[in-house]
């Protein structure tokens, strides 16, 4: 587990004596102290949430089927949406109401729609962010700004920016992790780390496409040597990289190289081992939907999930593709409901279970809606000014409703939200101020949220 | 920077920009002037007179709201107030806590936000006359030349030292001078076998053989070093390393990068362009206007002028938002990348910064921004890319034939891509008769569904593959003449024009007419006027490398110290503005700055001087005296122990493990690939190629960097890199454990190691030691190897003296341990 630092060991065992004189001694020794740059670094303020879990939906989601409930759509079911302002290309489209039902959840009766039964039992931990808004309505930029803030240069994902705050807590596993990524769409960017250090930058599991049962972390696994010649190689490479410390003690690089090594050989065993899920019981397994046809990707995605943040794995991303639905509507939003809901709802539970859900985020969404009123009758297409994702756990206020699109779903129209404001919050949750997490670069002090980015008080618990 | 600055910035894109509204009437209504006086006078004073009035130490935002004028005027985000007009009174916005957050100290109640609305409402009368206020800071032009970096180079005069025979070169007195003014010593000179390896990878990349170290161990004198110093220098496998510095900070990539990645095929030509100008120490002046302006240069022969075109490939390689709709903003887009790429590579400078507003803390005006912008707003960038879905903003190439240069548009390198095409074609062809013969009513027994099936989907399969791979392949490039070479690079446009500068940088928002220049805060030499009928990036190429120029040649050789240092002088080899890092010996880099330029800016010279001083000889030892008053050894009183570049620690293996080729490559894959979408109809993993060749041929493709180059800080291609950055973490160790890549190269230096005929066990160790180490194993380390190997062997299934594995997992610990990747 985490390994304390020579200072802070001297720190912890010093109480008996003199700590003002220890303490300006190891300032002077903290100048050559080697610190691994993923080592667990203090928030700007008390966090509420720990670490996150993004449940990426890739194509955008409709939010009108799923958790923005609009009864006038039924009211204007057929008609032109009108001329509302700022709205491109509503001509020639008719409002389309939700083919679904929403019904009242749990005891904060939360509308959600049929779509997630799962999910709805949840509905008290829930926050309905309703008024989400991005820039553009076009998957390539939309992604990118959804997971960088932006779209027009290349920017340092969330994730990194998160790792960057607040390192990891545990330095047997990456701080950061993100399954089965789009290789397009912007692809590296998603999870990279631009000008942050490459340290930040995300660890992928597996591709797009691939089962997540096959899914490896690269160079994990020797395929040659066996352990036992290999636990003596590194204990060679130990003493060699020793005497190279002991020649040149003031470089505390090479202090870190012997870390590495040590971090590393563990890191073959930990992941492995983490992400191995046949040590779960038939019950989780089953709660997950793990070996049902329809939820066993995304199941064992959500237990993964799990799996790496009990462990101290600071941001996992999760991704379920395909939620662009210009046509079949009807028929593959079902799909990708029935996916993902029992997944989701189990790792909700499963978190709560553990006591993890209090300062866990989970996030739901996609990088934009989908419109509410349409051209093809069983499909709806890209909405960028208005849509929904939803947070639970992590200090967010459940059983909440925050902001709201107009009475059509079209454009967010109060407490709006966009994806600046997201990643403000989500970082003021994880006890970051968005506007001191900078990082010099080109002679600038750049942060995730750019020049923008405004936090939503009111979701906090 | 202030947080109303970030603030108030962030209104560029939601602005209005009408005239101020002149619902003004002289005499304001005695009652509004009561409500004014009562209820928003006082709340102005007590939360916003601090940072928006005349007596602010610093106004925030350009905004004055101690003055009818001032507010109704506004400040960077727009009018603070209109009256009668809610929307479009940035006030409201801010205290509303909308966009901009204001005051910052707390939101101010509803009730005082609602008297604020009313008295807008009223026509927001004001009784308050006086100037109009300042609205902008200009920024002080003359005060700012005053700056270090901005001061005119001058030779400054001889150091004075006391240990008077210790420098062999004026380098040394300046260094010395320092040392002594702090009471510190210089450490002692590296010993001969730390200094030749060192000396080879700092010129060429590669560790020495240990021929090549016994020759100089034998004889170590100040000749020697200076002759090795020489031949390196011009071995071709110099500009291989020095080339490849320069790619980091010219952002070199072979594909858009961004949210639709499409290939680069030709980007490689700018790459080998690089590496030659290296070896053939081109004058760095002519190294710059060649990337700056050399489609304009004359040119005696072919080869030349197409080099010249090849050189532009700087300012046509950055990354590119393809899927952009917007036409006028795309363009934008590419000139503020061509900005930022001559700016920051030849100035230290980000000019970029100044696209939506003065410079925050340069000198740099936005009409400057404008100035450059006209420049390359004059200028059509040539970098294809093929017709591809998504691919909103397809440009040509340039097609240099022997007789004229002009614009083609290509589908890519086509030549691959078309065979295969066509084996796909040919395979389909079969697929549709195999299917054919299934159907019944051939005369032949009706083959079963299931057959029908499968082959109707491999027909429809191929199908679909053909069409990705056509597609990916579109357009003439097969048929092009072998006498025409395909390149990225520029052109003037059919009209130059002066361009308007951008009301907070949106590209559609249209200011006034900024004339064609340069930065307004270094001197100007008249002679450099912009011919109105010509972009201006040739004279933009000369103000560049003129001598009055104080920063270009500065930045130079500052980039060139660091790479021998580990350290510019000036830390921030990327900004020599104000919130970069002073530099730490002045006077040295004003004297290397004008030796540079004294020796036609000979960047081989500069190294052959700078690595025949003292300074660079000096041993990397520790010294508990020093490390007491310099810890960080600014003031260079040792060699910094540096970690090699991810280049030099894959080619050194390649190398010890006997594997290297060293023939320069050959184009690049992505080449053979062509024109297409990474993820879409090419998978990133295409680029993965085994090759043997050195690190600087392999493809650089944006998002799909290999992956042993990520591992060891490769610097994202998208941004431009001065220096990179060194982490220490686990990947790196699993890599150098369980990588194919080591493992594979570990296997062929025990070859090369067990193959040695008659050598006993402590021989052969000794050996893979010089090879990888450049050294001998001391008595307990050969001990401790030999204890490792013998063990290896007994536990292996057939235990062999020559037990390759054995071999090859000790050979493996040499390439893995820290001091295989550090320079003493």
């Amino acid at each position: 587990m985490f390994k304390m630092s020579r200072r802070e060991m001297l720190q912890t065992t010093s109480s008996g004596f003199g700590y003002l004189a220890f303490s300006a001694l190891a300032a002077e020794a903290s100048e050559k102290e080697y610190t691994s740059p993923l080592a667990a670094k203090k928030p700007h303020f008390e966090p509420r949430a720990k670490r996150v879990i993004f449940l990426c939906m890739r194509g955008g989601p409709s939010h009108v089927d799923t958790f923005d409930y609009k009864p006038m759509l039924k009211a204007h079911a057929g008609q032109a949406p009108g001329d509302v302002e700022g709205l491109n290309n509503q001509k020639g489209r008719k409002l389309k109401p939700s083919p679904w039902e929403f019904r009242p959840r749990g005891e904060s009766g939360l509308l959600i729609s049929d779509l997630y039964p799962h999910v709805s039992k949840h509905a008290d931990d829930l926050c309905l962010l309703n008024s989400m808004h991005t820039d553009v309505p076009n998957h390539p930029q939309a992604l990118v700004q959804l997971h960088t803030g932006s779209f027009q240069f290349v920017r340092p994902s969330v994730g990194a920016w998160v790792l960057y705050g607040l390192g990891t807590e545990s330095q047997d596993l990456p701080g950061f992790i993100t399954i089965k990524p789009p290789a397009r769409l912007g692809g590296a960017q998603n999870y990279g780390s631009s000008f942050l250090p490459a340290v930040y930058q995300g660890t992928r599991i597996g591709d797009p496409g691939q089962a997540l049962k096959d899914a490896q972390i690269g160079n994990i696994e020797n395929l040659t040597t066996s352990a036992e010649l290999q636990r003596k190689q590194v204990n060679l490479i130990q003493s060699m990289n020793r005497t190279a410390l002991d020649r040149n003690p003031t470089n505390s690089q090479l202090d870190g190289v012997i870390e590495s090594y040590e971090l590393g050989y563990r890191m073959q065993s930990s992941i492995p081992k983490l992400m191995d899920l046949s040590g779960e019981t038939d019950a989780t397994l089953q709660q997950y939907g793990v070996g049902e046809k329809a939820t066993d990707d995304f199941g064992r995605q959500c237990l993964m999930a799990r799996r790496f943040v009990e462990a101290g794995v600071r941001y996992v991303e999760l991704t379920h593709e395909g939620w662009d639905q210009h046509n079949q509507l009807h028929n593959r939003l079902s799909q990708n409901c029935l996916a993902t809901d029992q997944p989701i709802a189990a790792l909700l539970a499963d978190l709560k279970q553990r006591d993890l859900l209090k300062d866990t985020i989970v996030m739901w969404g996609g990088e934009f809606g989908r419109t509410p009123a349409v051209k093809n009758d069983d499909g709806r297409d890209h909405n960028a000014t208005g849509f929904s994702m939803w947070m639970a756990g992590g200090g967010v206020k459940g059983g909440l409703r925050y902001g709201a699109t107009d009475d059509f779903g079209i454009a967010a129209a109060v407490d709006k939200f966009h994806i600046h404001d997201l990643h403000a919050t989500t970082l003021h949750l994880l006890g970051l101020d968005h506007l001191k997490l900078t990082y010099r670069y080109a002679g600038r002090d750049f942060r995730l949220t750019n020049v923008a980015g405004h936090v939503a008080k009111a979701i906090i618990s | 920077m202030s947080r109303l600055f970030f603030a108030l910035a962030l209104f560029a894109s939601c602005l209005l920009h009408g005239p101020v509204s002149l619902i003004l009437s002289a005499e304001p209504d005695p009652k509004g002037v009561d409500f004014f006086e009562k209820k928003i006078r006082p709340i102005l004073v007590k939360h916003c007179y601090e940072c928006h009035s005349v007596n602010a130490d610093a106004i925030e935002g350009g905004l004055l709201l101690d003055s009818r004028e001032g507010m109704r005027q506004g400040g960077e985000s727009g009018h603070a107030v209109v009256p009668g007009n809610l929307q479009e009174s940035m006030l409201i916005n801010a205290i509303r806590f909308e966009d901009i957050e204001m005051p910052p100290d707390g939101q101010l109640p509803e009730t005082v936000i609602a008297d604020f609305e009313k008295w807008i409402k009223l026509g927001a009368p004001d009784p308050r006359d006086g100037k109009p206020p300042v609205v902008r800071q200009e920024p002080d032009l003359e005060k700012a030349r005053e700056f270090w970096s901005l001061r005119a180079i001058r030779q400054p005069s001889h150091p004075q030292v006391q240990q008077t025979a210790w420098p062999r070169s004026e380098i040394d007195r300046f260094v010395l001078a320092r040392l002594e003014s702090e009471g510190l010593t210089p450490n002692p000179d590296a010993a001969p076998r730390a200094l030749v390896r060192r000396v080879y990878f700092d010129l060429i990349g590669l560790p020495p053989t240990p021929e090549q170290v016994k020759a100089f161990v034998d004889n170590p004198s100040a000749a020697a070093l200076k002759q090795l110093v020489d031949e390196l220098l011009d071995s071709p496998q110099f500009g291989e390393r020095w080339g490849r510095h320069w790619l980091d900070v010219a952002r070199y990539g072979e594909s858009t990068g961004m949210e639709r990645n499409f290939t680069f095929p030709y980007a490689w030509r700018y790459r080998d362009y690089v590496i030659r100008s290296f070896n053939t120490d081109k004058p760095y002046d002519q190294f710059i206007t060649e990337q700056v302006a050399g489609d304009l240069l004359p040119a005696d022969t072919i080869e030349q002028r197409n080099e010249q075109y090849v050189a532009t490939g700087l300012l046509a390689l950055g990354t590119k938002s393809l899927n952009e709709n917007n036409r006028e903003k795309f363009v934008m887009d590419v000139v503020d990348e061509q900005i930022d790429v001559t700016t920051q590579a030849f100035l230290a400078f980000t000019a970029s910064c100044a696209r939506c507003h003065d410079h925050k803390f340069d000198p740099i005006p936005n009409e400057d921004y404008y100035s450059l912008a006209g420049i390359f707003r004059s200028t059509e960038t040539f970098y294809g890319t093929g017709k591809l879905n998504g691919n909103r903003q397809q440009a040509k190439l340039l097609a240099l034939g022997p007789d004229e240069v002009k614009p083609v548009a290509t589908g890519g390198a086509g030549k691959q891509k078309g065979n295969a095409s066509q084996k796909l074609a040919g395979q389909l062809k079969a697929a549709q008769r195999r299917l054919q013969q299934l159907r019944p009513g051939e005369g032949q027994q009706a083959a079963t569904a299931k057959r029908i099936a499968n082959a109707e989907a491999q027909v429809k399969k191929l199908q679909r593959l053909l069409r990705n791979a056509t597609q990916a392949a579109a357009g003439p490039a097969a048929k092009v003449d072998p006498n025409v070479v395909l390149v990225m690079a520029v052109q003037d446009a059919a009209k130059p024009a002066d361009t308007e500068l951008r009301i907070r940088g949106e590209a559609n928002d249209r200011g006034k007419t900024i004339p064609r220049g340069f930065l307004t805060v270094l001197p100007v030499d008249k002679k450099l006027a912009i011919e109105p009928e010509s972009s201006g990036r040739l004279q933009y190429a000369q103000w560049l490398t003129s001598p009055q120029n104080p920063l270009t040649a500065r930045v130079a050789v500052n980039r060139i110290w660091m790479h021998l240092f580990g350290r510019g002088i000036v830390g921030s080899v990327n900004n020599f503005g104000i919130t970069g890092e002073l530099p730490t010996h002045p006077e040295l880099l004003d004297h290397l700055a004008v030796d540079f330029v004294n020796h036609g800016w000979s960047v081989k010279q500069l190294i052959r001087t700078i690595m025949n001083s003292r300074v660079y000889q000096l041993s990397v030892a520790p010294n508990a005296k020093a490390e007491a008053i310099d810890p960080d050894n600014k003031l260079l009183w040792k060699m910094n122990q540096r970690r090699l570049e991810v280049e030099a620690i894959r080619d050194a293996m390649l190398m010890v493990s006997g594997e290297l080729d060293l023939s320069p490559g050959k184009g690049s894959i992505v080449e053979a690939i062509g024109d297409g979408d990474i993820g879409r109809n090419v998978r990133p993993d295409r680029f993965a190629v085994a090759s043997v060749k050195r690190s600087v041929y392999l493809p650089i493709v944006r998002g799909a960097v290999p992956e042993i180059l990520q591992v060891f800080d490769f610097p994202d291609p998208s941004i431009i890199f001065g220096q990179r950055e060194v982490t220490t973490v686990p990947t790196q160790a699993l890599f150098m454990m369980n990588s194919p890549f080591v493992i594979d190269r570990s296997r062929q230096f025990a070859q090369r190691v067990v193959t040695e005929p008659e050598l006993s066990v402590a021989e052969r160790i000794d050996l893979a030691y010089q090879l990888a180490l450049a050294r001998t194993p001391t008595a307990e380390e050969l001990e401790t190897a030999r204890e490792f190997i013998r063990d290896a062997i007994e536990s292996s299934a057939q235990p062999d003296p020559t037990s390759t594995t054995a071999w090859s997992s000790f050979c493996q610990t040499l390439f893995a341990c820290s001091e295989f990747r550090y320079v003493d």
